[in-house]
C-alpha cells in the first residue's frame, strides 16, 4: 500500500465515490465524488490524538464493531493515507457541541467547514477492484448471529486473532470476554445453499480459511479444542491439501463431516449448543464455547450502484458479467474488472488477475504509452567516504505492534548512548508518509550520514526506507533495519521488559553494522524488448498475444507440430465455452500477428543471460537458431496421469474424462448409447504418490455427466467422489446434475472402489464396481457400460528440463514454484522469468486465460522500461589475494564467477549481474579473496561482537 | 545472503566473544528458493563446526541448526525454545566443561585464525557425496570422515593452537603441555613437525620455543 501512496504515477483518492462515468474506451470522463473527512488530507499526519481525545464511541467497522471506535477514526492502523475522518455520529456534525478535536489537533487539520466535492477525472480506461463483502449471517435466523453473542462470523474471528484487532490478538468471547476453551466452526454459511437470502455459489477459500484458523488457534492456545463441522474439504489450491492435512492432525482438532443446526445457548454461561448427526450415535447435542461461522464471500453492498452507474451488467449471482475468452473484460469496452468483483476468488487468483487487468489496459492505451508518467527525481548523493559515521536511530512503535510490549522511549535513550549515533527518536509509524518525510529532513538537517530505521522485517520495507535515504541525498545501502516487530514485540508479548532489552541489543547491534556500512552502486542494465514464450497452449498463446498487441515482439515456442495445447483435446467447458472455436480464434491471430515469431516442433537447447538480456538456443525443424530476449514465459503446461488401476489400458470400457469428453464431442456411438456411466474421482492425485488435487477433475466429471445426460436422459450416471470440488460458481452445474438423477455416492480413500469385467443379464459384457459407502455402511454394487476416471493432471514431461535450464524452481509436487505462492503468483524468484497456465498448477482454461494475461501484465512492468536496475549487493574479488583455486567457481550456482587473465595472470572476477548475493563464495575462499558487499565479513563480526557487548 | 553464507569464522567468533550457544536458521532443505541450496552447505559446516568444538573439549550440541520456511513462525519458536533450554541446561561455555575463561578464549581463537586452512581442508577431503540430510548425516558420522578429521584437522587444530600460544611470548615444551593438557610426548612431535615446516623456532639457552623471526 505504501507504495502505491508513493508511486509518483499513482493518485489515491480515498473515501470517493464514482458518480457518473460518460464517454467510452480511451476517453472516459469520471465525476468522482470526495466525501468530506473534516479533516485535511495534506496536513493531518495521523498522530491520533483527536480519536484519544474524542468523546463520542462509534462502530469501529475494521474491527467488525467488536469493540467501539471513536467518531473520529483513522480506518486502520496501517491505512493509506493515514490519515483521520470523522464520521456521521460526530456530536459536532449532530450537534454542534464539542469541537475537542479542533482543539487537540497540533496541526489544525480539523475543518469543519468541508464539504463533499465533486473532482472530474479524464481517463482511458477503467479497473473496477471494489471487492467483496463477507456474507451477513444474520440475514438467516437459524444461525443465531446478533442473538448469541458467542456465534460470530469468521470476518470477526479473524480481526480477533490479529494483533491490530480489537483484544491485541487475544481471543476473548464476547459474553465474558474469557478465553474459549472449546471453538466449533461452522462452514459453507451464505455459501453452497438455496435457502432464501443465502448464496447457491461456493465461496471458495472459506475451508482454507478455516483450516488456518485452526492452525492459528493452536499456535494461540495449545490446548484449544476445535470442531470443524464441513461438508466437502475444497483444498483444490496450490499446497492446500497438505495444508488441510496440517490443520487436520493436529491434537485436539476434529474435522467432522455434515451441517450442525445451532439448538441455542446455555443461559448462565451462553456456550452455544450444536446438533449434529453421527454415524454411530444418531442425533447428538454438543456445546461449544464459541462458534465460528464460515461465511461465504457476498458481492459487495455497492456493486449493483456501480454496476448503474458505469453502465454494465452483472451475472445472476451479482457480480460481473464477463465473458468466456475474456474473464477480465466487462460487458462495457474499456472497462475491466481485477478482485472479488469477478466472483469469490482467492487472493492468488486475484493478484493475478489485477496483472491481466492491468495487461488489458496496455492493450487498449498503448499508443499513449508513458505520455503521462513521471519519474522519480533524486537529489544528488552526498560523498560520505572517509566520513566518521554519523548514525540516526528511528525507534517505530508502529502503532500498538511494538510499544504495546517495547518500551520504545527507553530504547529511544538508550540508543542515544551508542557509538556514532547523533540522533535517535521514536515514531508512530516510521513508514507513515510522514515519518518518512521527517527521516528525509532529519537526514539532511542532522548531517546523519547512516540510518537505523528500528521497526519491522526489512522484508516488507526496506525497499521504502532505502528509497528514502536517496531522497535525502544518502546512498540507500546506508540503511540497515532493525526488526523488533517480527523478532522480537510479536514473538516476546508477555515478556515485555525482556523484550525491551532485546529490542535494545537489535539496536545496538544494528548501530554497530551500520558503522560498516559501505555506499553501493546498483547499475542499469539495458531491456531487450522481445520475450521468448515457452509452450504454446492457450497459455502461452494468450500472453503471446497480449505483448505484441503492446507493440512488443514475441518468440513462441513449441515443442508439437501445431499450437493449442491440451485445449485441443476439450471441446466445450462446464459453462459452455467452444473451446475450438476459441482455440482457431486465438492460433489465427497468433499467425497473423507481424510481431509473433512461431516455433513448431522446437526444443531448447541452452539457456544464457539475465533479466533483461538472455539468449536462449532454440532448435526447431532441424534449425538452430539464438533467440535473444529480454523477458521469458514458461507457460508449458500440464501432462494426464495414465492410471494403472480400474482396468484402465485392459478393457477397452474404462476411460479417462478427457477421453469420454473427447468421444461424447464426436457422439461416438459406445459413448453416447452407454445405458449407464460409473465415475471414479481421484484417480492418480490425493495419495502418497501425488499429495495434491487436480482441481479440474470435479468440473470435469460434471460437466460429462450432464452431456451424457443431455444426449439421453435416460443413462444412468454415477459419480463415486471423495470431496466434490466444484468451487465458486460451478457449485450451480453440480446442483443442476444431482436435479437431473446423477448420483454422486462418496468414498473413503482406504475403501477404494473395484472394478471388474462382468456380463450383464442380456449377457452382454459390462463392468461390476463394488464401493463402500460410508454413509449407509454397506457395499453398494453398481453395473456399467462405461467406468470413467478422474485421472491426475501432472507436471508435462518436459518440466525438469526446463526448469534446469532456466534454473528454476520446482515445488514439492513438481510443478513450477512461484516466487510466493500468494503474493507474486506469476514471477520467479529468477528475475525476468514468468509462468503461467497449467504448469504452475491445475486449472481452468478461464483462470489460465487470466493468469496469461496477468503474466503478460507482469512482463510489461519489465519489458516497457529501457533499463533494469540490478543489485548493488553482490560479490567481488581482491584480485591480488586470489590464489586461482576456483573454489568460489564451483560455490556459485549461477555461474556468475569465471576466471579472466588479468597482468598477475589468472584471478577470479565476478559477473555482477548474475550474481544473486547469497555469499555461498566468501564461505569457500580460502583467502578471504572474495567478499560479498553489504553482508562483509567485517559488518557481520560487528554485529556479533555487538551481540554480547553492553554498554 | 544464504543461510550457506555462515561460515566458520563467524561460529567461532560468537562462541569467541562468550555465546553458549549458536543456532544457525537455514530454509528447508530441498525447498531453496534459488538454485543454490546452500542450506546444505551450512549443515556441512555445522557438522565440521561441532566437530572443532569437541576437539577443544567444548560441548559439540552449542552448535545448532533448524530448517525452516518464512511462513512457520511456530517452528522457529520452538527451535529456538528447544535449542535455548538445551544450552541453559548445558551450562555456561567453558565453565560447564572445566576449561578456563583464558584458555578457552585462546582455543577459540587458535581454531578461528585457522579458518583459511579448514575452508581448504573441507574443499579437499570433506566433499559430501549425496545431497541429502541423510546423506549429510551419515557422511559425517562415518568412521572414514571421523578418520580424515582426525588426520587433517585433528593435528593441526593442535599445532594451531601451539602456533596461537607462541604468539604471545615464547614457552618451553612442558608448559604448551601444561597450558594444552596434552602429553609433554605429544606436545615434541608436533613441535618437531612444527620445526621442520619453519613454523617455529627453538632457542638453545632458554630452552623455549617461539615463532621465528618477524612472525611474533
Amino acid at each position: 500500500m505504501v507504495e502505491v501512496l508513493r508511486h509518483p504515477n499513482i493518485e489515491v483518492l480515498s473515501y470517493s465515490e464514482v458518480s457518473r462515468v460518460e464517454g467510452s474506451a480511451g476517453d472516459f470522463r469520471v465525476s468522482v465524488t470526495r466525501k468530506p473527512r473534516y479533516i485535511d488530507e495534506d496536513i493531518c499526519t495521523g498522530c491520533g490524538s483527536c480519536v484519544k481525545y474524542c468523546p463520542k464511541p462509534s462502530p469501529d467497522l475494521f474491527n467488525r464493531e467488536i469493540k467501539d471506535g471513536k467518531a473520529v477514526h483513522i480506518y486502520f492502523s496501517q491505512a493509506i493515507p493515514l490519515v483521520a475522518y470523522i464520521d456521521e455520529n460526530c456530536l459536532e456534525l449532530t450537534e454542534g457541541k464539542c469541537d475537542i478535536c479542533r482543539g487537540v489537533c497540533q496541526n489544525k487539520a480539523i475543518d469543519f467547514r468541508q464539504t463533499a466535492e465533486t473532482v472530474e477525472i479524464r481517463v482511458g480506461a477503467i479497473i473496477l477492484s471494489t471487492g467483496i463483502a463477507p456474507f451477513d449471517p444474520a440475514a438467516v435466523e437459524d444461525y443465531g448471529y446478533k442473538r448469541f453473542p458467542n456465534v460470530i462470523t469468521g470476518m470477526d474471528y479473524e480481526r480477533l486473532l490479529s494483533a491490530t484487532g480489537p483484544w491485541q490478538g487475544r481471543i476473548l468471547r464476547a459474553s465474558d470476554g474469557k478465553h474459549p476453551g472449546k471453538i466449533a466452526w461452522i462452514s459453507c454459511v451464505g455459501s453452497r445453499r438455496v435457502t432464501a437470502g443465502e448464496h447457491s455459489y461456493c465461496s471458495g477459500v472459506c475451508c482454507a480459511y478455516t483450516q488456518k484458523q485452526v492452525i492459528l488457534t493452536k499456535e494461540h492456545e495449545a490446548d484449544a479444542e476445535c470442531t470443524v463441522f464441513h461438508n466437502d474439504i475444497r483444498a483444490m489450491g496450490k499446497d492446500f491439501e497438505r495444508y488441510y492435512q496440517r490443520a487436520a492432525e493436529l491434537p485436539g482438532v476434529r474435522f467432522v463431516r455434515g451441517y450442525p443446526a445451532i439448538a441455542g445457548e446455555r443461559p448462565d454461561t451462553h456456550n452455544v449448543v450444536l446438533r449434529y448427526a453421527t454415524a454411530n450415535d444418531g442425533v447428538k447435542e454438543e456445546e461449544f464455547d464459541l462458534v465460528v461461522l464460515s461465511v461465504g464471500l457476498s458481492p459487495s453492498a455497492d456493486s449493483r450502484k456501480i454496476a448503474g452507474t458505469l453502465g454494465l451488467e452483472l451475472n445472476a449471482h451479482g457480480f460481473a458479467r464477463t465473458s468466456y475468452a475474456n474473464p477480465l473484460g466487462t460487458s462495457r469496452a474499456g472497462i475491466f474488472v481485477s478482485g472479488g468483483l469477478q466472483g469469490p476468488i482467492d487472493i492468488p487468483e486475484s493478484v493475478f488477475g489485477a496483472s491481466g487487468a492491468g495487461a488489458q489496459v496496455g492493450e487498449l492505451l498503448d499508443y499513449r504509452r508513458g505520455l503521462l508518467a513521471e519519474k522519480r527525481v533524486y537529489p544528488p548523493e552526498t560523498n560520505c567516504a572517509g566520513k566518521e559515521p554519523r548514525i540516526g536511530v528511528f525507534v517505530c512503535h508502529c502503532g500498538e505492534n511494538i510499544a504495546s510490549v517495547v518500551d520504545t522511549r527507553s530504547v529511544v535513550e538508550y540508543a542515544r548512548k551508542l557509538p556514532n549515533v547523533v540522533h535517535a527518536q521514536q515514531q508512530l509509524f516510521s513508514c507513515a508518509n510522514n515519518s518518512i518525510n521527517e527521516i528525509r529532513e532529519l537526514a539532511t538537517g542532522k548531517g546523519l550520514n547512516r540510518v537505523v530505521i528500528a521497526a519491522c522485517s526489512p522484508r516488507t520495507l526496506e525497499a521504502l526506507f532505502r528509497d528514502t535515504l536517496r531522497e535525502a541525498g544518502l546512498n540507500p545501502y546506508f540503511c540497515e533495519m532493525a526488526n523488533i516487530r517480527e523478532q522480537c514485540s510479536w514473538v516476546h508479548s508477555k515478556q515485555k521488559e525482556a523484550a525491551t532489552q532485546k529490542a535494545k541489543d537489535i539496536v545496538r547491534m544494528s548501530v554497530a553494522r551500520a558503522g560498516h556500512l559501505e555506499p553501493l552502486q546498483g547499475f542499469d542494465l539495458p531491456v531487450h524488448k522481445t520475450t521468448l514464450v515457452v509452450g504454446g497452449g492457450i497459455a502461452g498463446m494468450t500472453c503471446a498475444l497480449a505483448l505484441a498487441r503492446q507493440g512488443y515482439p514475441v518468440h513462441l515456442v513449441e515443442k508439437s507440430k501445431e499450437l493449442g495445447g491440451m485445449a485441443r483435446r476439450i471441446h466445450a467447458t462446464l459453462e459452455g465455452m467452444d473451446v475450438q472455436a476459441y482455440v482457431q480464434e486465438q492460433v489465427g491471430a497468433i499467425y497473423r500477428h507481424p510481431l509473433v515469431h512461431v516455433s513448431h516442433g522446437a526444443s531448447i537447447r541452452s539457456v544464457s543471460g539475465y533479466v533483461g538480456n538472455f539468449t536462449t538456443v532454440v532448435e526447431a525443424e532441424g534449425r538452430t537458431r539464438e533467440i535473444r530476449h529480454g523477458a521469458a514465459v514458461i507457460a508449458t503446461g500440464a501432462d494426464v496421469h495414465r492410471p494403472a488401476e480400474y482396468l484402465y489400458g485392459e478393457n477397452e470400457r474404462v476411460l479417462t474424462h478427457l477421453e469420454l469428453g473427447e468421444r461424447l464431442a464426436l457422439k461416438d456411438a459406445a459413448v453416447a448409447g452407454a445405458r449407464s456411466v460409473v465415475m471414479i474421482q481421484c484417480v492418480g492425485c490425493r495419495n502418497a504418490d501425488r499429495n495434491y488435487c487436480s482441481r479440474v477433475c470435479c468440473s470435469h466429471a460434471v460437466k460429462n455427466a450432464l452431456k451424457l445426460k443431455e444426449l439421453n436422459p435416460k443413462t444412468s450416471v454415477t459419480i463415486l467422489y471423495r470431496d466434490m470440488r466444484t468451487y465458486g460458481f460451478k457449485e450451480d452445474f453440480y446442483r443442476e446434475a444431482a436435479d437431473k438423477d446423477v448420483a454422486f455416492a462418496r468414498y473413503e480413500p482406504e475403501n477404494k472402489p473395484q472394478v471388474e469385467a462382468a456380463v450383464n443379464e442380456q449377457g452382454e459384457p459390462c463392468l461390476r464396481i463394488r464401493v463402500a459407502d460410508p454413509i449407509l455402511g454397506c457395499q453398494l454394487e453398481l453395473t456399467a457400460d462405461l467406468v470413467s476416471l478422474a485421472a491426475a493432471v501432472i507436471p508435462s514431461a518436459s518440466t525438469r528440463e526446463i526448469a534446469s535450464l532456466f534454473k528454476l524452481p520446482l515445488s514439492p509436487d513438481g510443478f513450477f514454484k512461484e516466487a510466493h505462492v500468494k503474493l507474486r503468483p506469476v514471477e520467479f524468484a529468477t528475475e525476468g522469468v514468468y509462468l503461467c497456465g497449467m504448469a504452475h498448477y491445475p486449472k481452468h482454461i478461464e483462470e489460465t486465460i487470466k493468469q496469461a494475461y496477468g503474466a503478460a501484465g507482469r512482463a510489461m512492468t519489465l519489458l516497457a522500461h529501457d533499463t533494469v536496475a540490478a543489485s548493488g549487493s553482490v560479490c567481488e574479488v581482491n584480485e591480488p589475494e586470489c590464489v586461482t583455486c576456483g573454489a568460489c567457481i564451483t560455490a556459485c550456482a549461477y555461474g556468475a564467477i569465471e576466471f579472466h587473465e588479468g597482468p598477475a595472470g589468472k584471478r577470479a572476477r565476478v559477473n555482477p549481474i548474475l550474481c544473486k548475493g547469497d555469499g555461498l563464495c566468501c564461505t569457500k575462499c580460502p583467502t578471504s579473496a572474495i567478499r560479498m558487499k553489504h553482508f562483509t565479513q567485517e559488518s557481520l563480526l560487528s554485529q556479533i561482537e555487538a551481540a554480547v557487548a553492553q554498554v | 545472503m544464504c543461510s550457506g553464507r555462515v561460515d566458520l569464522d563467524l561460529i567461532l567468533k560468537a562462541f569467541e566473544v562468550g555465546h553458549d550457544g549458536v543456532l544457525i536458521g537455514g530454509c528447508m532443505l530441498n525447498q531453496c528458493n534459488y538454485v543454490t541450496q546452500g542450506n546444505y552447505d551450512a549443515l556441512g559446516n555445522t557438522y565440521i563446526g561441532r566437530n572443532l568444538l569437541a576437539r577443544i573439549g567444548l560441548n559439540p550440541e552449542r552448535l545448532g541448526i533448524e530448517f525452516m520456511s518464512g511462513g512457520d513462525g511456530k517452528r522457529l519458536a520452538d527451535a529456538v525454545n528447544g535449542f535455548s533450554a538445551n544450552v541453559k541446561k548445558l551450562g555456561p561455555l567453558g565453565e560447564a566443561e572445566g576449561i578456563g575463561r583464558a584458555e578457552m578464549g585462546e582455543a577459540l581463537a587458535a581454531v578461528r585464525s585457522m579458518t583459511p586452512w579448514l575452508k581448504l581442508v573441507e574443499r579437499e577431503k570433506l566433499r559430501v557425496p549425496e545431497r541429502t540430510e541423510e546423506g549429510y548425516h551419515r557422511f559425517f558420522a562415518s568412521e572414514e570422515t571421523m578418520r580424515l578429521m582426525d588426520e587433517w584437522i585433528g593435528g593441526t587444530v593442535t599445532i594451531g593452537r601451539i602456533l596461537h600460544l607462541l604468539r604471545r611470548k615464547p614457552h618451553s615444551t612442558g608448559e604448551i603441555a601444561g597450558f594444552l593438557k596434552l602429553s609433554p610426548s605429544e606436545v615434541a612431535r608436533h613441535m618437531n613437525t612444527s620445526s621442520r615446516q619453519g613454523w617455529v623456532a627453538y632457542d638453545i639457552d632458554s630452552r623455549r620455543y617461539s615463532l621465528p623471526l618477524g612472525q611474533e
